[in-house]
């Protein structure tokens, strides 16, 4: 501790240089390349490719995205583990749907009902004014406040409480599931003022521009995607900063992190919002394409398909999160067309797979280094053939390939030592 | 302001009816290196538990530079200049012994401060020089994973010395190293004990030997003695408590 304060800086420099891997700074790029990669499919490929009915379904599959992606940040990352992601996606969608079944609801077409201008079910179940809490989502900016204000707060409020009396890993992924199963129940039973089992259905118009129409659609879609890189941009910039590695700190050893001096409460709170606000923003979007919100996006079951997406994807990796979510709603969408009984089973044995083989999911299978072992295998076999010692030069040099990293794609906190 | 840097006044927990601290009083000073040691269940964990605000004790008091400590939360503990190293090695395993250090260091610590965190060569100089002096310069760029058991110990307690704390509390910081890894901890422990003080936990008697200055023996929760290593293992009631009847 005597160096001269003047040689500080120099030997820090040099220090950080050596730091700066060809490891990390490759994650980096190809964390970028992965990035463009994205947004070329979501932006060009999949409008140039498919019809609008299509497009409109990948736009369903990518609000769940979303929620997969808050998750990789959440548990992935900091090893919190909510069963309940469904609350905030389910709660932002119904503040988006009674925005637009209140502009659907005008007097004029709600003329033959006994209240006119109230929604549909409000009547049918003899509610004869609007509820006072559906009032201020007659404004357009009101709502799009509520859209991530009101998952957030919650979040905000469950995350205090229970990370400040230390709750955690099992108990509060039981905890969450039983707010999800709460609303759930909440929303199906108050039927007059939430629509109770079918949701709020008919929705028509934002603003008098009708959602229904292919044109509608397709922007919506476009709408969704560019949210979406942009929540992946912001997710990037976390994962890199020393936030990012905090996360990590506190999946591996929270008390380690407590006992360092960091208020772990806070910080469990900000990742559990952050997640939220994400879910939040799926689900207004879902209610925008898919035109109507129900409680079965709420409840226990979809929020535990939203963990199996990301854990399907690779719950550390933000770009597995995105392709887990299409490739696990594209099978729900194929598997409930063609076999409906089979869909939990297979994708009960999506996750079992996941996790005997794959705890990394798709994210975690690294291509390249199977490839390398099949040639390996392969040239062997044809050594023996030729009964004589060969030198393998092409594929095992190869596996010294400095770029090569060392495990995986990128999913961990070595993706930071670059951060300078 | 008090004479000593730690004053445990009178101090007692007791879980379901059990008392596993009880009226105890110790002082602990600037620059001493005080080993705490004891049969088992005397109390020496919870002792330290006490201390870095892990468990709230049941009544008494646990003054440092005349702040109360037993009325703050741990991470206040810690930032009013308390480190606290476990008995077994916890580190971040995932993250590269560099990493864990930074972690260490007593900046950014709110949410959007670490977001916004930029490495600044002074910081990564101080984490440098610490890295050599716990032995792992040439390992700054391994993850903590693959350190061994005894490079995992000085990996903590050189996370500690980042956070610049002017009490470190150390549990058996040489559980399960071997000979040569344990001198070279006693080096490290009297090298850093100048400006500081530490209370070490620890069942090995020759490293206590070693490194403390004075020793307390614990034993059901309450002080048997206090005083030098030398004078203590010739006390026939601490002789009793080790070897029994």
């Amino acid at each position: 501790m005597h160096t001269p304060r003047s040689t500080y800086a120099s030997r820090g420099a040099a220090v950080l240089r050596h730091l700066t891997t060809r490891v990390a700074v490759d994650v980096r790029r190809r964390e970028n390349i992965a990035f463009g990669v994205l947004a070329i499919v979501l932006l060009v490929v999949f409008p140039l490719v498919f019809d609008v009915f299509r497009l409109n379904l990948i736009g369903k599959y990518l609000t769940y995205a979303f929620v997969a992606l808050g998750l990789v940040l959440c548990w992935g990352y900091g090893g919190i583990l909510s069963l309940g992601q469904g609350v905030f996606f389910g709660l932002s969608g119904y503040c988006m749907a009674m925005f637009l079944k209140l502009e659907a609801s005008d007097p004029a077409s709600t003329s033959i009902q006994s209240t006119p201008g109230i929604p549909d079910f409000m009547d049918w179940n003899q509610i004869t004014a609007l509820p006072a809490f559906w009032v201020p989502f007659k404004s357009f900016v009101f709502t799009l406040i509520a859209v991530p204000v009101v998952p957030g707060v919650l979040a905000f409020v469950l995350g205090t409480a229970m990370f400040r009396r230390r709750v955690g890993g099992v108990y509060f992924a039981i905890i969450t599931q039983a707010v999800a199963s709460i609303l759930s129940i909440l929303i199906i039973g108050q039927q007059g003022y939430t629509g109770g089992v079918n949701g709020i259905t008919d929705l028509k118009t934002l603003h008098g521009w009708d959602i229904r129409t292919d044109m509608a659609k397709r922007i919506l879609y476009c709408v969704n995607a560019v949210l979406l890189l942009g929540a992946v941009a912001l997710s990037l910039s976390i994962v890199r900063s020393k936030l990012g590695r905090l996360l990590v700190a506190l999946r591996d050893k929270e008390e380690r992190v407590l006992f360092t001096g960091y208020d772990v409460a806070s910080i469990k709170t900000f990742v559990f919002v952050l997640a939220a606000i994400y879910a939040a923003i799926g689900g207004a979007m879902f209610t925008l394409q898919v035109g109507f919100m129900s409680p079965s996006f709420v409840g226990i079951v979809p929020s535990i398909e939203m963990v199996i997406a990301a854990a399907v994807g690779g719950r550390a990796s933000l770009f597995g999160a995105i392709y887990g979510s299409l490739l696990v709603n594209f099978g729900k969408t194929y598997f409930s067309e063609s076999f409906p009984e089979l869909w939990l089973f297979v994708i009960g044995a999506m996750f079992i797979v996941v996790v005997i083989a794959l705890p990394n999911g798709l994210a975690g299978l690294d291509l390249r280094s199977f490839a390398t072992r099949l040639v390996l295998r392969a040239q062997g076999i044809r050594n023996r053939d030729a009964s004589g010692p060969k030198l393998v030069t092409g594929p095992a040099a190869s596996k010294d390939d400095p770029k090569l990293p060392p495990n995986g794609a990128g999913a961990s906190g070595d993706a930071g030592a670059s951060h300078a | 302001m008090s004479a000593h840097l730690l004053e445990i006044d009178a101090l007692s927990v007791s879980f379901d009816g059990f008392k596993a601290v009880d009226e105890l009083s110790v002082n602990v000073d600037v620059g001493e290196i005080r080993a705490i040691i004891g049969p088992n269940g005397a109390g020496k964990t919870s002792l330290l538990d006490l201390i870095s605000g892990r468990t709230t004790p049941t009544s008494g008091h646990v003054r440092f530079k005349d702040v109360e400590l037993t009325e703050l939360r741990e991470y206040e503990i810690v930032r009013a200049g308390v480190g606290r190293k476990f008995q077994t090695p916890s580190v971040y395993e995932s993250l590269t012994v560099f990493e864990n250090l930074e972690m260490a260091y007593p900046d950014s610590r709110s949410w959007w401060s670490a977001w916004r965190f930029h490495r600044s060569p002074k910081v990564v100089a101080l984490i440098d020089e610490i890295a050599e002096v716990v032995y792992l310069k040439d390992r700054l760029r391994d993850r903590a994973e693959t350190l061994g058991h005894g490079e995992k110990q000085w990996l903590e307690i050189g996370a500690l010395l980042i956070q610049r704390p002017e009490l470190l509390l150390l549990d058996e910081p040489v559980a399960g190293m071997s000979v040569v890894d344990r001198e070279k901890t006693a080096q490290l422990l009297v090298a850093l004990s100048k400006g500081r003080a530490m209370v070490v936990v620890e069942h090995d008697m020759e490293f206590v030997k070693k490194i403390a200055h004075r020793v307390t023996v614990l034993h059901q929760g309450r002080v048997l003695v206090e005083g030098q290593m030398e004078d203590i293992q010739k006390d026939p009631r601490v002789v009793e408590v080790y070897l029994g009847h």
